[in-house]
């Protein structure tokens, strides 16, 4: 007998690398098909193994909710790409200027973060309602046709969730922009201050447009987020006024454990799969791109 | 250039006011009366201390039918990140150390595949998970969430330590291989004692991901089972008629702490963990 038995030296490596990857590999892959696959059968409340074609698909798009949804994405995913953004670099801007008592600000930024979703709804869902919340505290103060009410309006709330939303990931925005712009040459921020450029220019014209790769990194990480979200809107609005502020991730849920319809359910799963894929392939295209370019310039 | 210094520190102080007030507010609130809440709005002093508050959310509040404060939930939400966080990081460790150390055939594929997971929404999964865990007699329990988590971990864990790992010289290896070390003396002897670093890093991201995950913990527990995240939305469906500001404040406060407190102890590798888990 010449294949002998491999000794336990060899077999438990193999076993340690092999059994967590197939695990994972089952998981990341297996999980996926299987989802995609529920979306093409009838199922209701536990799986069928039938096949309907696009059924489920059509059935979706012809819902109210998820055209409202789906409606809603767009213009969260727009807004709170803007507003946090826009924080995030500001915040790194001010925190560029060497200032006393960088680490301080820097914490309180980003400790956001570290709070979960739901926290961040629920206490911005009494921040936000107008009998409690500001608009109350304002009113107070004796500025007595303070409005602020987005929270119980049909057209305003989803903006509730921007807020929220941004007030969580702008820090985090902040972080990337901050290392980019540390990273920029000083000599080259010397070189156009001495050619007369004031601070503002000198960041529009100079600094910005050397770490333009981290707006394409903010932009994306931002918009995975976006496209994700589900318990932040459930925890500070869970859909409402009316269904005002439903986004895909909450009718995913609503089909699949609330009116036990799998099928569709997995559908619309699927369908917010490929926003997400919508983002990500360009993006991983792109900086495939950039360490080919990178490879020939070097 | 003065008047700009001032107005930096001015801008900054004031967003910093913004940023820090949804915390100052639920920090005064948990030492407030409802009452109090209820006439004044939610944004304003103590008239008096209301450590009262603590007790009731700890111990006394109803969530649902049951009438037991948030202590069990953090107890379920504590069971289940602690053995999560661990396994999944030193699975993570493991398979970071195989792929990009040990090398094998494939070894990129699969590295890339595990990757994927990272991007893929929770979404996709639900369904598969309520097969498994049913299957596995796991469902509406703190282990099938920790089998949940781990799984899910391992993405990231594995991430973050190839990444980290791929800095490791090869000569390191080969001498250690020529001196006839195997697989695991490797790993603990040369890779492990290098590690902690990117170990803080992964624990901290870890932790702070599955305490303060929530679709998981309301699909696959139900009732007393489940994580605080969950809790905390029962709650305030439980007393959406009659709003116990006060008591709920101290309630929040109680569920976000350990995270906060992993947050300012852990402070830059915090961050490290974010800009590595964002821009790999």
């Amino acid at each position: 007998m010449k294949a002998a038995r491999r000794s336990p030296g060899e077999v438990l490596p193999l076993l340690a690398i092999w059994v967590p990857v197939l695990v994972s590999i089952l998981y990341v892959v297996g999980f996926t098909l299987y989802t995609v696959w529920i979306a093409f059968t009838p199922s209701t409340l536990l799986p069928e193994y039938g096949w309907v074609g696009l059924k489920n698909y059509v059935a979706i798009l012809h819902t109210r909710n998820w055209n409202i949804a789906a409606a809603n994405i767009v213009v969260y995913s727009v807004c709170f790409l803007a507003l946090t953004t826009f924080l995030g670099l500001l915040l790194a801007v001010l925190l560029d200027q060497k200032l006393r008592g960088e680490n301080v600000f820097r914490t309180i930024f980003l400790y956001p973060l570290a709070v979960s979703f739901v926290v961040t709804g629920v206490v911005w869902g009494w921040l936000l309602n107008p009998g409690i919340g500001i608009q109350k505290v304002v009113v107070g103060l004796g500025w007595t046709d303070f409005r602020f009410d987005w929270l119980v309006d049909r057209d305003r709330a989803l903006y509730c969730i921007v807020l929220a939303g941004a007030w969580q990931a702008s820090g985090f925005a902040m972080a990337l922009f901050l290392a980019g712009l540390r990273s920029v040459d000083a000599d080259l921020m010397k070189a156009a201050q001495i050619d007369g450029a004031g601070p503002l220019r000198t960041y529009r014209r100079v600094v910005l447009p050397t770490i333009w790769p981290i707006f394409i990194a903010v932009f994306v990480i931002l918009l995975q987020f976006a496209i994700k979200t589900f318990d932040l809107a459930v925890a500070l609005t869970g859909g409402g006024p009316g269904i005002s502020t439903v986004l895909p991730s909450m009718v995913v849920y609503d089909f699949m454990f609330q009116r036990g319809l799998l099928g569709r359910g997995s559908a619309a799963a699927v369908l917010q799969l490929l926003m997400l894929v919508a983002v990500l392939v360009p993006y991983g295209v792109f900086r495939r791109w950039q360490t080919l370019k990178a490879a020939r310039n070097a | 250039m003065r008047s700009t210094r001032i107005a930096v520190y001015g801008l900054v102080t004031l967003l910093a006011c913004i940023y820090l007030m949804p915390l100052l507010v639920v920090v005064l609130n948990s030492l407030r009366s409802t009452p109090d809440i209820f006439r004044n709005g939610m944004i304003g002093l103590p008239h008096g201390l209301e450590f009262s508050n603590f007790t009731e959310a700890w111990s006394g509040l109803c969530i649902a039918e049951h009438c037991t404060g948030i202590r069990g939930y953090m107890f379920n939400s504590m069971m289940m990140t602690l053995p999560a966080t661990v396994i999944s990081t030193f699975f993570g460790a493991l398979l970071g150390y195989a792929i990009s150390l040990w090398r094998f055939r494939g070894d990129m594929w699969v590295f890339g595949i595990i990757t994927l997971g990272v991007f893929l929404p929770e979404q996709m999964k639900l369904v598969p998970w309520v097969l498994v865990l049913r299957d596995l007699g796991l469902y509406n329990t703190v282990a099938g969430l920790v089998l949940i988590h781990v799984i899910q971990g391992l993405s990231f864990t594995t991430l973050f330590c190839r990444n980290y790992y791929v800095g490791i010289p090869q000569e390191l290896m080969k001498a250690a291989k020529i001196d006839g070390a195997g697989f695991f003396r490797i790993f603990w002897r040369i890779v492990l004692p290098l590690s902690p670093p990117i170990l803080i890093v992964t624990v901290i991201w870890q932790f702070t991901g599955i305490w303060n995950e929530y679709l998981y913990g309301v699909t696959f527990a139900s009732g007393d089972h489940q994580p605080v995240t969950a809790a905390l939305i029962a709650l305030a469906v439980t007393v959406s008629e009659a709003p116990k500001y006060g008591v709920q404040s101290a309630a929040v406060l109680i569920a976000a702490a350990p995270t906060l407190f992993v947050y300012l102890a852990g402070g830059k590798y915090f961050m490290r963990g974010l800009t590595a888990g964002a821009v790999k």
